[in-house]
């Protein structure tokens, strides 16, 4: 299915995409299919600028184990940085 | 049939007068032939809905896909150009109307068209196709698993609205091929949109094959299924036979 649903989270920091480095300014997440990725259904991010255009991504297509996985490494990794660095 | 075809990029006349891509797919060879408007999925204008249009062109129709993410982002990439629409909300079912309008137009002012054009699309194209044909005068049309039709997924922009009401005004015959497995549409939904479609005496034939989800016609990812969609082909060619082909 096409599930039209999606998060959007305003953001700040960096990205590397086909022309180099850019500011990301906005990250859109959703659940849908992939254009690459070899499964139904994948959970899609990208990491945009939309005022630098639609080529201005990064984007991926990861399956929901390895989301999950990516969100506890995420969180831990946040979690164990030394006081004071974020 | 000898299968020749031309196929390219054009400009057409979209909603509001825009000037819109489009890639253009016709038989070579065929003195007259009817005419289809291909409405892409939510991935886009891209490779594998080419080749579609080309299949058609090589089965005797000229076919046409707008790109309907050409306003925003005019020479990207497909799949940057879908993030780019998606991150706006998707497109107003109003502006696709407006395109399918234009293309559908460019189709019938085509040397040795028949003057009968039709409709597809697959997934959000599907849907898409629906609403076309609901709101613009076709001789075919095809809904290929479109989901949104009879009830719109949770989530979804609050501009997006179901689309069951408009069955009254189909404007011409209706094919809808789904799959059993696929929750958007469930097959109690088509069930629903058939049963409403009976209530208008709206002609239509839906086929729901067994062993089937969500996009089985698409060939370069895992949901595709050879026996659906061989037989999906079939129902095609013989459904736009009947209503698309023949001479002006």
């Amino acid at each position: 299915m096409c599930t039209y649903s999606t998060a959007h989270v305003p953001a700040a920091g960096s990205g590397k995409g086909p022309d180099g480095w850019f500011r990301l300014r906005e990250v859109s997440v959703y659940l849908d299919h992939p254009v690459h990725a070899l499964a139904d259904h994948t959970l899609n991010i990208d990491f945009i600028n939309p005022a630098r255009g639609p080529s201005a991504r990064v984007a991926v297509e990861l399956t929901a184990q390895t989301a999950r996985d990516l969100v506890r490494a995420i969180e831990s990794a946040l979690a164990d940085a030394p006081p004071g660095l974020v | 049939m000898n299968e020749a075809l031309t196929a390219e990029t054009v400009m057409m006349k979209g909603h509001g007068g825009d000037q819109v891509e489009a890639y253009l797919a016709r038989p070579d060879g065929t003195a007259s032939f009817g005419g289809v408007v291909m409405i892409h999925h939510l991935p886009g204008y891209d490779s594998s809905t080419k080749e579609m249009a080309r299949k058609f062109a090589a089965h005797g129709y000229a076919t046409l896909m707008p790109n309907l993410y050409y306003r925003d982002s005019p020479g990207e990439s497909p799949d940057d150009a879908a993030a780019a629409a998606r991150a706006k909300g998707g497109m107003p079912d109003e502006q696709v109307v407006g395109d399918v309008a234009g293309a559908a137009a460019y189709l019938r002012g085509l040397p040795g068209s028949n003057g009968k054009i039709g409709v597809i699309g697959h997934c959000s194209g599907g849907r898409q196709a629906f609403l076309a044909a609901c709101s613009l005068p076709f001789d075919a049309a095809v809904d290929c698993y479109g989901g949104a039709v009879v009830r719109v997924p949770q989530g979804a922009p609050a501009s997006f609205k179901p689309l069951i009401g408009l069955s009254k005004n189909l404007s011409c015959p209706l094919l809808g091929l789904f799959g059993a497995d696929d929750q958007f549409p469930t097959p109690a939904e088509t069930a629903e949109l058939s049963r409403t479609l009976d209530e208008f005496s709206k002609p239509h034939e839906f086929h729901t094959f067994a062993g089937a989800g969500h996009a089985f016609f698409r060939v370069d990812g895992p949901s595709y299924r050879v026996e659906a969609a061989v037989e999906g082909w079939d129902r095609i060619w013989t459904f736009f036979g009947e209503h698309l082909a023949g001479k002006a």
